[in-house]
């Protein structure tokens, strides 16, 4: 008995405590975000006495010749075909990795680590870009992203492979399947739930992304999501009502996503620990 | 930027199978190696050659069209200029910072959170939720919040009778209050790694230290400790990682000010080429490079050791 | 040791006229056709560019213009290098003058204009910035701007101030305005860049005492740790925040705030370009005749001038396809009817450039009253980067370590003299 009251007592302090540290900032956006100019200048949390969210949202849109709407068409592309490339990419390269014992496995994994350890080389990267005709164009920002991508996902794809049963392999190259079938066909469906946690996980991080888009996609005509808050920061420092309307409106996709494919986020991005 | 990164800079890589040379002829055929080839490709032309060719650039002046062979003048530079010198300092700081922070946070989050306390699912959301936010938005969120006469924090605080500090205004505090914004941002994935260590900790461990009679701190200190010893290794690997090459947050709050008070090196990188020294940013891109190895390899060193001695 | 890369570059080049000849097929032959004229993207310098290409295409029939815009800064820098090097450049591309001007090889890759009509009309402190070796390459695209001091002209006659014209003067209206309970002197480390004026504004004084200063510089023979004149503008620095002259939030206050103490009184000084007029104007319509604009003050009333940055140039690129069209945009963008037409789209923030042509009669008093150094034998000089390529990227913050009390005025000073040294070695100057 005095045991459940003490767990009542902890636990809605704890409640109120993240609700303070966690939530009220969230709130700060969402109530400025609906606010007049002059009202939002106050920075606090009082709520609104008249709501603007049509006329904000218009004019957040509207802002330098519709840029927030360039933004999302780019943003959009640059993650879905981000995404899609590191999914195939990788997939193909975790599923010989783990199924076959070759001479430069060991080179493959020593590539792997470094990827996610090694940070990019900036301007030699632009470099490259450059002499490839693709710096500052979305084609080459999603290269370049499906190759910081590449290794995380090639260690998840990996770790599953493990779980799926070699027979079943067997079974289909008796059954005729060349190299191809076999992993388009039967073994990437089998991947299924290790494909939507990385779709997920790496939706959000390109989708969030500053520093890439920042270096090797400048020019207005170009701009991201982030970038596009990032230049309004300047541009609106102190219509706060603006700049928390653009927050708003890009943490709604992660949020989207949160609710519905929260189990697969904390899956993959806790995978490795459980195996500890 | 997940967990499945430390794990794989701890475990030797595993699965290799043995005996089965003879098999050689079918494998070939249905785990073909071209499939390393569209990642391989991407990996040399976009991560490789960059990396190398920065190795090489750093110790040049450099107009992307032109380049002039200086030796380790960059270096020098970098080593005696105050503010790119105090810019490496400040990621140290901030990374260590960071990521000590998680640790103790994420570890008593991730206790708290599998203990008997109500409406875990809603508080596990709440405090995960923030790692999927952008950090350019957590960024202005905070930078308002921070604000010495409007902002939110200092106003709370006045109704309490305290007058806060200056939060990014002031030099001294800068890089302290971008840090703790990043912990508030980052301490969700720590808590739920944390909570998928403790929960895979076998029950019957705590059966037989209560069996034994040993109170909540020595279980605490005996059992879970240990047993969730990967989950930790994970943490600060991650949060190391990140931190030293953090670079986003901080350009939104503070763009390295006041004055040069926040920089790190990833910024320093930024204010180079921003500048046009490409040849300079090159070598701060080497000096994180190094900053990186240096503190992490070991590190990784002594905590697989450290495994092991389990 | 220096390894190029022109020679490939060459190599490359040659391929580039094929191109450029199946890529504009149509509009090269003739007279007539289409002639663009390429701009930075900075809203004001399209909006003015608008309105003129409108107002000269309405006043001839002969040729038809385009607008095309390219980026500003570094970036933009290396767009113009790269579209002049690969013979890519639009008919008229309007680009900085003084030393970026010199970067681009003008000799080699513009059109002498020495012959145009409207040379002899330019104003005393143009030409250089537009000329090598005395042939004139540019015409200045619209007025010029100015650094100085904003003041709040009810505040100065409720406290019987008058304009100061040395810095000393200047520091006891500060401090008058101070007792009075208002900010001395604003300050706004919010917006960085506004943290360097008290140094590049004072140029005009730096010059005065040592005219030979910006080659000296250039040729890193001096520097502002120990030029004494130089190094005043790093102690103002220091004076004006240790003495508490500024504003308490001066750390976190943002250009707007700081044009808003300006605007309505709560300020008494703002050390600002000129062109801050047009913020003022958009935020504070009805102050508008409130705020007033001096030269920083030096140590010497007798030499009381004015620092001023040189508008853009427009220039016509050796290779251009229809220079007869450029050359007659050019002359009409030095007519009282192009400026006009400039003025329609974006108000000039500050005297123009061709002595014939007076600011609109709708522009700020504050903005006409500059007129009175330009009129003045020797009461005006170019910002010390039009007339050295030397320019440290760090000054903004090196000077707000200093005013916040992290480092002093001679380290401060020190470290910008080390900071330039980067840009110069880079542009690969003589003497580094």
């Amino acid at each position: 008995m005095r045991n459940r009251i003490r767990v009542n007592v902890v636990s809605a302090l704890t409640l109120i405590l993240f609700v303070i540290v966690f939530v009220v900032p969230f709130l700060l956006v969402l109530v400025n975000a609906v606010k007049d100019r002059q009202e939002s200048s106050q920075l606090n949390l009082a709520l609104p006495t008249s709501f603007h969210l049509v006329e904000n949202l218009r004019e957040v849109f509207q802002a330098r010749n519709y840029m927030l709407v360039t933004a999302m068409v780019n943003s959009t592309i640059l993650t879905v075909a981000s995404v899609t490339g590191m999914v195939i990419v990788a997939a193909m390269v975790g599923f010989v990795l783990q199924r076959r014992a070759s001479r430069i496995n060991g080179f493959v994994n020593a590539a792997v680590l470094m990827g996610l350890i090694v940070p990019p080389a900036v301007v030699p990267t632009i470099w490259v870009l450059q002499s490839l005709g693709l710096f500052k164009t979305l084609p080459g920002l999603i290269l370049v992203e499906i190759t910081f991508g590449i290794s995380f996902c090639v260690l998840l794809f990996r770790a599953f492979m493990a779980t799926v049963p070699r027979e079943l392999d067997e079974a289909a190259i008796i059954d005729g399947c060349g190299p191809l079938r076999l992993f388009f066909q039967v073994i990437l469906p089998l991947l299924k739930p290790t494909v939507v946690t990385v779709i997920v996980v790496q939706s959000v991080a390109v989708f969030n992304d500053f520093v890439h888009p920042l270096y090797f996609l400048p020019g207005e005509e170009n701009a991201t999501v982030q970038l596009t808050l990032y230049n309004f920061m300047s541009q609106y420092s102190t219509q706060w009502n603006l700049l928390f309307m653009n927050i708003l409106l890009i943490t709604i996709p992660p949020l989207i996503v949160f609710l519905f494919f929260n189990r697969q986020i904390v899956a993959g991005m806790t995978s490795g620990a459980v195996k500890g | 930027m997940t967990a499945v990164v430390s794990t794989e800079l701890r475990a030797v890589p595993a699965g290799r199978e043995n005996g089965e040379r003879r098999r050689s002829n079918y494998l070939a055929k249905a785990y073909p190696l071209w499939y390393y080839l569209p990642a391989g490709l991407l990996f040399l032309v976009f991560f490789a050659i960059p990396t190398f060719a920065s190795f090489f650039f750093s110790l040049t002046r450099w107009s992307l069209f032109d380049w002039e062979f200086i030796g380790f003048e960059n270096f020098r530079q970098f080593l005696s200029e105050p503010q790119l010198i105090g810019s490496l300092r400040n990621t140290v700081v901030y990374a260590f910072l960071t990521s000590g922070a998680k640790v103790v946070l994420g570890m008593a989050l991730g206790l708290l959170l599998t203990s008997q306390i109500r409406a875990r699912g809603l508080l596990r959301s709440l405090v995960f939720f923030p790692v999927l936010v952008s950090t350019i938005g957590v960024g202005v969120m905070f930078t308002t919040m921070m604000h010495p006469t409007d902002g939110l924090i200092n106003t709370a605080l006045a109704v309490v009778g305290i007058e806060g500090p200056k939060w990014l205004a002031d030099p001294q505090l800068a890089l302290i209050s971008v840090a703790l914004v990043d912990i508030w941002k980052g301490v969700g994935l720590a808590t739920v790694i944390y909570m998928a260590g403790i929960v895979a900790v076998p029950a019957e461990y705590y059966e037989a230290a209560r069996v034994d009679g040993a109170g909540a701190w020595s279980t605490f200190r005996r059992i879970t400790l240990p047993l969730i010893r990967p989950a930790t290794f994970t943490v600060i690997t991650l949060s190391l990682i990140g931190g030293l090459r953090s670079f986003d947050l901080i350009w939104a709050m503070t763009s390295g000010g006041p004055g040069f008070a926040s920089d790190v090196i990833a910024s320093v990188v930024y204010k180079q080429y921003q500048a046009g020294f490409y040849g300079l940013s090159t070598a701060g891109n080497v000096v994180m490079f190094l900053v990186v190895m240096l503190i992490v390899v070991p590190l990784n060193y002594f905590m697989r050791k450290a495994e092991v001695d389990q | 040791m220096a390894f190029s890369r022109r020679s490939l570059l060459m190599g490359a080049g040659s391929a580039v006229p094929v191109i450029a000849i199946t890529g504009c097929g149509g509009s090269g032959g003739g007279g007539g056709g289409t002639v663009t004229f390429l701009v930075d993207n900075n809203p004001n310098n399209i909006a003015a560019s608008e309105s003129l290409i409108a107002a000269f295409n309405e006043s001839q029939t002969d040729y038809e213009f385009t607008m095309e815009t390219r980026p500003g800064g570094t970036e933009g820098d290396n767009l113009v290098k790269t579209r002049l090097s690969t013979q890519d450049m639009p008919d008229a591309f309007s680009y900085n003058s003084g030393s970026l001007f010199q970067a681009i090889r003008p000799v080699q890759n513009l059109l002498d204009l020495s012959d145009q009509p409207w040379v002899d009309r330019l104003a005393e402190s143009f030409p250089d910035s537009v000329s090598v070796d005395g042939k004139v390459y540019g015409v200045p695209h619209g007025g010029s701007n100015s650094g100085g001091v904003w003041y709040h002209k009810p505040t100065y006659e409720e406290l019987g101030l008058e304009v100061p014209l040395t810095w000393d003067d200047f520091i006891a209206n500060a401090e008058a305005a101070k007792s009075a309970g208002k900010h001395g002197v604003i300050q706004s480390y919010g917006e960085t860049y506004t943290s360097q004026f008290l140094v590049l504004a004072d140029f005009h004084n730096v010059a005065t005492a040592n005219p030979d200063f910006a080659e000296q510089y250039t040729a890193n023979e001096v520097g502002f740790a120990d030029d004494p004149t130089a190094f005043r503008s790093f102690e103002h620095v220091e004076q004006i925040t240790k003495e508490g002259l500024v504003n308490e939030d001066y750390v976190s206050t943002t250009l707007e705030q700081a044009l808003a103490y300006l605007a309505t009184g709560e300020g008494a000084h703002y050390p600002f370009f000129a062109s801050g007029i047009s913020e003022i104007e958009a935020n504070h319509p009805d102050q508008l005749e409130d705020v007033g604009f001096f030269a920083l003050p030096g140590d010497d009333a007798a030499t009381n001038g004015l620092t001023v940055w040189l508008p853009n140039g427009i220039y016509i690129p050796g290779t251009a396809e229809n220079p007869e069209a450029a050359k007659a945009f050019l002359a009409f963008v030095a007519s009282a009817e192009g400026l006009a037409a400039m003025a329609e789209g974006a108000q000039p923030t500050g005297p123009y450039m061709l002595t014939d042509v007076p600011l609109p009669d709708d522009v700020p008093t504050a903005i006409r009253e500059l007129q009175t150094y330009f009129d003045t034998e020797g009461a005006t000089t170019p910002a010390l980067e039009f007339v050295s390529p030397v320019k440290g990227p760090n000054l903004e913050n090196i000077l707000i370590e200093l005013g916040t009390g992290s480092i002093d005025a001679k380290t401060a000073a020190q470290r910008y003299d080390q900071d330039v040294e980067k840009q110069a070695q880079q542009l690969g100057l003589e003497g580094w």
